[in-house]
């Protein structure tokens, strides 16, 4: 016989409280079949971030349609840990996000949950990789809340509300809020089609937040150049000739 | 032969207290005048001369008519299909006489109108018009009407659904109680959901089915929704159709409620004013606008229902104002139980 093993560490993430206390009935009655230490409850994609950090967690059991941070967004912050945890899904009903799981294969519970689908979920529960995640995004294409960064081992959130430009270097990504800077691994073309208008093209290698635009002029000295300033950032952006006109009709038409 | 049609349901004679009717039959008396002029007249300042004049009588008399037959309406269409007409085309006739008789030396005689013509025209156009009405009738037929609006009855969200159940599973142990009020309510809501889509129900029906669903959601959602009643002044004996404030209490969850984290306040007010019912839904709108298309859908769906019920009677508007979604409906307060008023053709 196996030694036993040490209990799983479940987190119960769902804004709703009912859906938390319901899980915590089914996981108790299977607790002979599998042992579980339940860590805590969330009712936020954030609170869940929060949570995971501050004590060891090997899985997380994710409601999918929550307010704010939904959890697919959430997971993918949480797939920024060094050891992440295992994610199993859950939803009442959401024909789209349940195709995509099935065909990426990822663990998915169906509520109202049974014990015998739970049981079975969390003993073959294992991490999302990256690729997956990027999958199940595309298929549930809604813009994140917050981006994302892995700072020595923590997550740091950067609020999208925030960002005053996002600027490509090289393999990177410069984040820039009124506070500091961040890197990212993500490219400018698929940030820029995530959050659609909240953010304009201001040169091949700039997006700047379309609500934060202060002033657009004109350099001295050279013909046809053109500069952006942000509200509560004293830079002078480079706007790009052929930006400069699109980026005009769009200011007219906001 | 008696007048029925393939859905066994006698043909009625039309609510000449709708403005719908109302505006056909004024349109059909308006050309058939006009018809009549342009035949006799040599040019156009002949015809407009005369079209004018003869519409200063035919106007009054009309509208006249028009009150007669409203009045009366409910008397008329409590005999027996044939009879009804009788009278109906008697009232059609004597009333313009009447004001013919009444009106004639007032204008003048500049056209002097002949009693007999009036008499003549009035029979053909009303005979006309009630033939146009019950061929309308049967052409559009209910069992269509009926099919469309079972069709359109609005369906409960499976998401609501699933998440109910499962708020519901989560009380059984703690509180069977709660459990119990819980699973009666969704069985009024499944009942009201496969009721008789055709048939109009009280308003206070309707505002105790509301009070049901909002009872479930409240068991989800806790202090997150908040719901506010303005209902004193509400007629709860008005006849509506079913399943309309509801849906439009569920669209408010929904898109106004769930996507907020702190949640909000849902505010209904059902009141009375003269001869109207007037039903409000306000919700907070939240910033994420991703499902405002099905919020369309449903109200679409709702206004088709309104139109197959009421004609052009009734009204629904939808605006943002400020921080606020509002949905607002009008429909007229009626106590009396009709058929769903003969569907229009689709509008495509």
């Amino acid at each position: 016989m196996n030694a036993p093993n040490p209990p799983l560490r479940v987190l119960i993430v769902d804004d709703e409280a009912p859906a938390r206390h319901r899980l915590r009935d089914v996981l108790a009655d299977c607790a002979t079949e599998l042992p579980v230490d339940i860590v805590g409850e969330a009712d936020s994609g954030l609170d869940a971030l929060t949570q995971v950090q501050q004590q060891s967690v090997d899985a997380v059991l994710l409601d999918i349609r929550m307010p704010g941070m939904d959890g697919l967004e959430c997971a993918a912050h949480l797939n920024r840990l060094s050891a992440p945890p295992a994610i199993i899904f859950s939803t009442a009903y959401d024909a789209y996000a349940c195709q995509a799981f099935d065909l990426n294969a990822v663990d998915y519970l169906l509520k109202p949950v049974r014990a015998d689908r739970l049981v079975r979920a969390l003993s073959r529960a294992h991490r999302l990789t990256a690729t997956t995640l990027e999958h199940l995004r595309e298929a549930h294409p809604k813009p994140r809340t917050h981006l994302s960064v892995n700072e020595k081992g923590r997550i740091v959130l950067i609020p999208v509300a925030d960002i005053l430009y996002l600027k490509a270097e090289l393999k990177y990504v410069t984040v820039r809020t009124a506070a500091r800077e961040f890197l990212i691994e993500e490219s400018l073309t698929r940030l820029e089609s995530e959050f659609g208008e909240a953010f304009l093209r201001i040169h091949r290698n700039c997006l700047v937040a379309s609500a934060r635009i202060r002033e657009i002029g004109k350099l001295p000295g050279e013909d046809e150049g053109h500069f952006l300033r942000l509200d509560g950032l004293d830079e002078r952006l480079t706007v790009s000739r052929r930006q400069y006109s699109v980026l005009r009709e769009r200011i007219k038409a906001i | 032969m008696k007048s029925k049609n393939h859905n066994n349901r006698p043909v009625e004679l039309p609510n000449f207290c709708h403005l719908g009717v109302n505006l056909r039959i004024a349109l059909t008396v308006e050309a058939a005048l006009a018809g009549g002029v342009v035949a006799r007249a040599s040019d156009f300042d002949a015809f407009a001369a005369e079209f004018i004049a003869l519409s200063a009588l035919a106007q009054p008399a009309l509208l006249l008519t028009l009150l007669v037959l409203c009045a009366t309406g409910r008397w008329l269409r409590s005999q027996p299909y044939q009879i009804g007409v009788g009278f109906t085309l008697a009232l059609g006739v004597a009333v313009p006489l009447l004001a013919t008789v009444w009106l004639n030396p007032l204008l003048g005689g500049l056209f002097p109108v002949p009693l007999l013509g009036v008499a003549l025209f009035a029979l053909l156009l009303g005979a006309g018009l009630l033939a146009y009405f019950n061929l309308r009738a049967r052409a559009l037929s209910p069992a269509i009407t009926e099919a469309r609006l079972q069709a359109l009855q609005a369906r409960i969200r499976p998401h609501f659904l699933f998440n109910s159940l499962n708020a519901v599973l989560s009380l059984v142990r703690s509180d069977p109680r709660r459990a119990e009020r819980a699973l009666e309510n969704m069985a009024d809501l499944f009942r009201a959901l496969m009721s008789n889509a055709s048939q109009l129900a009280p308003l206070e029906d309707e505002v105790a089915l509301t009070r049901a669903y909002l009872e479930l959601e409240q068991l989800r959602l806790g202090d997150r929704l908040q719901v506010t009643w303005h209902i004193s002044k509400m007629p709860g004996d008005a006849l509506i159709p079913p399943l309309v404030i509801q849906p439009l209490v569920e669209n408010a969850v929904y898109h106004g409620i769930e996507p907020l984290p702190e949640g909000g306040e849902i505010s209904l007010n059902v009141y009375r004013s003269a001869d109207k019912v007037h039903i409000v839904v306000r919700n907070p709108i939240a910033a994420d606008v991703s499902h405002h298309k099905g919020n369309r859908i449903a109200l679409a769906n709702i206004r088709e229902r309104l139109l197959l019920h009421f004609d052009l009677d009734a009204q629904l508007k939808s605006e943002p104002l400020g921080a606020v979604y509002q949905v607002n409906i009008v429909i007229p307060y009626t106590r009396e139980r009709t058929q769903p008023a003969p569907a229009r053709p689709h509008r495509r």
